[in-house]
């Protein structure tokens, strides 16, 4: 045995030397990864790749291992969005690719819905929130069309093998505080970089009590903390998770190696739980961030629960234990867009959707809608609170939209007062 | 030919945490560079996407290109000829974007000494590129790997794969 392979290793260092054929890599060198799964959507996938592609006569080079999902820009709302999804089912076709999701939900959520990923896995997405397969136990990150030219042209890539910054969380969340409370409250802490395009790992007993919805969310918004992964090992709930959408159990053998060893050198930050307010972040940063208390004088147009990061099946029964039996404050518009067909199909089943529609919400397609900017956004001059991941200038709308970053609790508790305000007094 | 060093760029001075949303904003997204370019950074900085030259530089504060993954917020920047982004840091998504579309992206701690309309030049010592102000100031930036540079002096990853397919 070499003196490697005794030496201690983080999670991150494990999966990116399996995906490299090796049995130890050194943090800082740069090896190259065999990719497992490619993900990427109708704005990042398609129209991107197929003249790439098409320009160096190349194919894709295991279709199997693409996952292609039409989210950004369905429903298509004008002929120039018609266009770009038109292409993508096209091309989907002469591809023969046989992982479609077509307008059924938001790529980061439908793709460990369907099964696609399981903990040891290396995979990349094209998309920034790709980190959120991480809560899965996998290396995923996101790359940009170019670079999943790259990917589907040779089915590798490379890495920097990163440090691991351990966010420790003790202790237990409130009721009415959740994940997003979390991130949003280490992306004040840290800044929008940093995580440095680290890895970060997200551990101890706050963490491992949480759902796999709830750690999706820890993971997505590693994206806001500028790491390049966000990684939760597996453990019990992620295994009867994958079990209860059908994974088979051959297909999760090994699983227990996906950790980071006792001694591997790892940066660590510790965190109590049970002490965690709600967070809020004010335009037009996520990273700035302050106690839900403080911003008890701004009044939201719009209460927005959507997107990959905050309109989970968990989401919308978090929005909806708020808003049970009530409706929102005169003046403010509730809209929720559901992140899966499936979530949204069970949400209904559960009396959830009948919930938030009494209490006045207007239902949005199952898209990334106005998070990503690409469609219908924000009108002039609106204050939102919203569930979604970002709140840069001029994304969600014009210049002048002024967007606050909180939790469906929060947001939901908000839409109710009319003002932001602290779910937990409206829950004890 | 060489891309690599240039010669009195004029600098465009911008703050801290640029994002990829002001770069290439998302009502535009769904057309080609030539669009996205007329709006590139107008949320933040309005005389930019009229003013901008072939040659000139970006010098920015920490952070810059932090969002999103859309290659555009780097494709921009090439489409409208600037020569390098100088920053302190970026995030690590927007630097392999920007590598992988031929745009040089400097890591230079002290990028914020240089001034708004400077004129800079770019001398490189090995893997080692160095911002010479006007004054003479050399600012020394962080070394480039040579398998990134290489993108570089291609023009991005799609006329390097182009190239080696034609071996």
């Amino acid at each position: 045995m070499s003196a490697n392979m005794s030496q201690p290793q983080t999670l991150a260092q494990k999966l990116i030397a399996r995906a490299a054929g090796r049995s130890h890599v050194a943090v800082g060198e740069v090896v190259t990864c065999n990719v497992d799964l490619a993900m990427f959507h109708d704005s990042s996938g398609p129209r991107r790749l197929k003249p790439m592609l098409d320009e160096l006569g190349a194919q894709i080079w295991d279709t199997q291992k693409v996952v292609l999902v039409l989210d950004h820009y369905v429903p298509a709302q004008d002929a120039d969005a018609q266009q770009i999804v038109q292409i993508a089912r096209d091309t989907a076709k002469q591809w023969k690719l046989p992982h479609v999701i077509d307008s059924e939900g938001i790529c980061h959520v439908v793709l460990p819905e369907r099964g696609h990923l399981k903990p040891g896995m290396f995979c990349v997405g094209g998309d920034s929130h790709s980190p959120t397969g991480g809560a899965f136990g996998c290396y995923m990150f996101g790359i940009g069309a170019t670079e999943m030219l790259g990917v589907c042209v040779t089915g590798q890539i490379w890495v920097q093998v990163p440090r691991t910054l351990r966010m420790h969380w003790s202790g237990r969340l409130q009721a009415g505080v959740s994940a997003k409370d979390m991130m949003l409250h280490m992306i004040g802490r840290f800044g929008m970089n940093g995580g440095q395009y680290q890895a970060v790992e997200f551990a101890g007993t706050a963490v491992q009590a949480l759902s796999m919805a709830e750690r999706m969310t820890l993971s997505n918004m590693s994206a806001e903390m500028g790491a390049q992964a966000g990684l939760i090992a597996a453990d019990e709930t992620t295994l009867s998770h994958l079990r209860s959408i059908g994974v088979a159990p051959e297909k999760l053998a090994g699983v227990e190696q996906w950790f980071t060893d006792e001694n591997a050198e790892c940066e660590q930050q510790n965190f109590d739980a049970s002490a965690l307010s709600p967070q809020v972040a004010a335009p037009h940063s996520p990273a700035n961030t302050r106690d839900v208390g403080d911003f008890a004088d701004v009044a939201p147009h719009i209460a927005y629960i959507g997107a990959c990061t905050g309109a989970k099946l968990e989401d919308l029964r978090a929005a909806a234990s708020v808003l049970k039996g009530q409706r929102v404050a005169a003046g403010v518009q509730l809209m929720v867009a559901p992140a899966s067909a499936r979530e949204q199909a069970q949400a209904t089943q559960e009396g959830v959707m009948q919930i938030l529609q009494d209490a006045g919400a207007t239902v949005l397609p199952n898209s990334c809608g106005a998070c990503a900017g690409y469609g219908a956004t924000f009108p002039e001059g609106a204050t939102v609170i919203s569930t979604t991941a970002r709140n840069f200038k001029g994304r969600m709308g014009p210049a002048s939209v002024n967007v606050y970053l909180a939790s469906p609790y929060t947001v939901a508790a908000s839409a109710l007062r009319g003002r932001i305000s602290d779910a937990r007094d409206l829950l004890a | 030919m060489n891309k690599r060093t240039f010669q009195n760029a004029r600098v465009w001075r911008l703050g801290a945490d640029v994002d990829t949303d002001a770069l290439a904003p998302g009502a535009y997204m769904k057309h080609g560079l030539e669009v996205i370019g007329w709006h590139c950074l107008e949320a933040v900085r309005t005389d930019f996407a009229s003013g901008v030259h072939e040659g000139d530089v970006i010098v920015a504060g920490a952070n810059f290109g932090i969002g999103s993954s859309r290659e555009q917020a780097a494709g921009v920047l090439r489409h409208l000829g600037l020569a390098a982004v100088i920053a302190p840091s970026y995030s690590g998504l927007y630097f392999r974007n920007a590598f992988n579309l031929g745009l040089m992206l400097l890591t230079c701690p002290e990028a914020l000494k240089i001034e708004e309309g400077e004129r800079v030049a770019l001398q490189f010592e090995g893997d080692t590129p160095c911002v010479v102000r006007p004054n003479g100031q050399r600012l020394v930036c962080a070394p480039i790997p040579g398998f990134l540079m290489d993108m570089v002096d291609a023009g991005g990853l799609l006329p390097l794969l182009k190239k080696r397919k034609q071996g």
